[in-house]
């Protein structure tokens, strides 16, 4: 990239933003259709009542949940890897961490509507939030599902802050290129952002405390998730394993989903030159360790039951090893390991774009069915026989599933129309050698070193 | 001392003949969700005899087990509930407060007896079954989980008349309907407080067991076991 002008790079990155395609409108109204297919069947289901759904007793949950958990997983793609990189000060992020911050915002959007849709009266959802009503009766806060309301609305808004923040010297360089309402628009979503080096520092020291704060509190929101099961006395629920289990199995999924992202923008927005073969080697490796360590944490956790013998876990345990749920288990093993660990061991492999897209198809698919067989075998095997149950979707959730999946299609692209999605000022950055720096506007940068920028007038003001 | 409501169940009385059943239902205004809804499993019982086949053909055996709310001392129904809906009362019951539920149906994942039941769709009652309400319960709509009482409202008018009265509660004054109904006299209620009540002294037999008692739920439903005495 180092080859490339400011000039090519503006270009390049501002094409998307500034020319709408034929290929734009069309997808918006293909994916626009579906999600208003999802919201027909919302719709439906709370006018005829949630029997609608497959769900029975005794499974109360099935793929409400399962979106839940997978899309609140997902979400832990962005806003921790990026802190994570940011603070391992590893340059080769720069055109990677906008890509991921916006699917952990809208996957976190998408993952938090499902607890309200799922619920039997969600025009009462109001009912979680602390709120002087005259009843004066506040949310039950020994329950998970209290913890879950404040842990993701907590995630959220750090996570708008994080992806919002370094957006702001983008937004003012598309103020500066654009005429009409956009002009409008972007000065006010542009802060008055003006390039000094005042405001450049203080954004760099915003970026340092968020990346910092923002890693434990990905870290708790998929704990807070899993102890939603954890803390209930059901069968392979009930579980130590399951924070570091589902935190795990939330940045492997997440990982996989900013890869598919990748992928498709590189295509479609022919960014072959910014997303370039080295980031997905990158991420296929750091994928290949999270895949061995879910299967590790699978392996303790069923080698435990097993070993254990208790009567009503073997129940569950043997309808995922060989029972009603085995096909999906060992599709799911299959999905989550076969597949994806020789795909992204072998160096030749991981080193093709498509290897590593492939690994994390298979892997969104399998982390999917991995949430799914957390939760509908233990409902349906608890502790007496006689109330023992099965499970089988209706149409109304598989359009609430897909409708989802659809939502987050639309989200992005529209994201991606209206601002960059590789941060330009950071690829700026990283393309410019240090050179001399004038005392007067050193700016402090994650590195510890000087920052290149400063010396360059050109790059101080945003009208370049 | 406060009162705490307790129930003794002596399965080698228990014919399985859900007479119970059928009275819960009609104290209660269960809900009768018909035959599809029944087969997807959203029937409504609060209270349901289940059936155990022990032993390899021909020496088999039958055993009954009436199973409704064991009213958990330690529950694990309540602290899941967000809003409060699940709640535990000054005289030991696992409320659950309808106006307040939202739905989350948490509580029934929690619960290891699968007694809470959930409204999927609004209720009806098909003629004439509509005109034998029990007008001292209300009726629940969709969308919010229900579960046996202990025919609240039947100790909330025995309590009141016997305040009115200015006296105590009499031992066997008044019964759940699964408890009045039973043909071979199976169950017992009462004030498990009351160390003379009938119910506390079958309490502490060596025969008394709790259901799935190793969770720790600390169950006020007592079951004796069927023929344990001949072991």
């Amino acid at each position: 990239m180092s080859e490339k002008t400011i000039a090519q790079i503006n270009e390049d990155l501002l094409r998307p933003v500034l020319q709408t395609t034929r290929r734009f409108w069309i997808a918006m109204l293909f994916l626009g259709s579906i999600v208003a297919a999802a919201v027909g069947a919302f719709l439906y289901q709370v006018w005829n009542g949630i029997g609608v759904w497959g769900i029975n007793r005794p499974v109360f949950w099935a793929f409400d949940i399962t979106n839940f958990v997978f899309w609140i997983g997902i979400s832990h793609a962005g806003t921790l890897i990026s802190a994570i990189l940011r603070i391992a000060n590893a340059t080769w992020r720069r055109p990677v961490t906008r890509c991921a911050e916006v699917i952990t915002v809208f996957a976190l959007m998408i993952g938090g509507i499902f607890p309200i849709i799922h619920l039997g009266r969600p025009w009462l959802f109001f009912w979680m939030v602390p709120y002087p009503s005259e009843r004066q009766i506040w949310p039950q806060l020994r329950s998970p599902l209290a913890w879950d309301f404040f842990a993701i609305g907590t995630y959220l808004s750090g996570s708008l802050i994080f992806l919002s923040y370094p957006m702001i010297p983008d937004l003012a360089l598309v103020r500066d290129k654009v005429t009409g309402w956009r002009k409008k628009l972007y000065t006010v979503l542009a802060l008055g952002w003006r390039g000094t080096p005042k405001q450049w520092h203080r954004l760099e020291t915003g970026m340092h405390i968020m990346a910092v704060v923002i890693i434990p509190v990905a870290v708790s929101v998929h704990t807070i998730v899993s102890w939603d099961f954890a803390m209930a006395p059901v069968p392979m629920w009930h579980s130590t394993i399951f924070g570091p289990y589902f935190v795990a199995g939330a940045i492997f999924s997440g990982i996989a989903g900013l890869i598919i992202a990748m992928a498709f923008l590189r295509k479609v927005l022919g960014l072959e030159e910014y997303l370039l073969p080295i980031h997905f080697d990158y991420l296929g490796k750091l994928l290949l360790m999270m895949c061995l360590i879910w299967a590790y944490f699978v392996f303790s956790e069923r080698l435990t039951v097993w070993y254990g013998n208790e009567s009503a876990e073997m129940a569950v345990f043997w309808s995922t090893q060989r029972g009603a749920f085995a096909p999906m288990f060992w599709t799911m093993v299959f999905c989550n390991f076969i597949i994806p660990f020789p795909l992204l061991a072998i160096k030749r492999i991981r080193n093709t774009i498509t290897g590593v897209v492939i690994a994390s198809w298979a892997i969104v698919v399998g982390m999917w069915l991995e949430r799914f067989l957390i939760i509908v075998p233990s409902l349906s095997h608890k502790y007496l026989p006689y109330a023992f149950g099965s499970y089988r979707p209706t149409w109304v959730e598989i359009t609430i599933l897909v409708g989802s999946n659809a939502a987050m299609g639309l989200l992005y692209i529209l994201f991606s129309k209206f601002v960059p999605i590789i941060a330009i000022w950071e690829l700026k950055v990283g393309s410019h050698k240090p050179v001399f720096v004038r005392k007067q506007v050193t700016v402090i940068r994650e590195s510890g070193g000087t920052d290149p920028i400063a010396a360059e007038p050109g790059l101080l003001t945003t009208d370049i | 001392m406060a009162r705490k409501w307790g129930m003794v169940v002596d399965l080698d009385r228990c014919t399985g003949c859900e007479a119970c059943v059928v009275a819960c239902r009609a104290e209660n205004n269960v809900p009768t969700v018909g035959e599809d809804q029944a087969a997807r499993g959203r029937a409504i019982h609060w209270i349901r005899v289940e059936r155990y086949w022990e032993g390899e053909f021909p020496d088999v055996r039958l055993k009954f087990r009436p199973i409704l709310c064991q009213q958990c001392d330690s529950a694990p129904c309540e602290p899941t509930c967000p809003t409060y809906a699940s709640h535990h009362t000054s005289e030991g019951l696992n409320a659950q407060i309808y106006n307040r539920c939202i739905g989350t149906r948490y509580c029934a994942n929690a619960c290891p007896y699968s007694v809470r039941f959930f409204n999927f769709y609004n209720p009806v009652w098909d003629k004439p079954f509509h005109l034998q309400l029990n007008p001292d319960v209300s009726v629940r709509e969709v969308g919010v989980m229900e579960k046996c009482t202990f025919c609240v409202q039947r100790i909330q008018a025995a309590e009141i008349q016997a305040d009115a009265e200015k006296r105590g509660l009499k031992d066997g004054e008044f019964n759940p309907a699964c408890v009045q109904t039973c043909p071979p006299k199976a169950m017992v209620f009462g004030d498990l407080n009351d160390p003379e009540s009938e119910v506390a002294r079958l309490a502490r037999s060596n025969r008394a067991t709790k259901l799935l008692g190793e969770l720790g739920t600390k169950p006020n439903v007592t079951y004796f076991e069927a023929e344990s005495w001949e072991e």
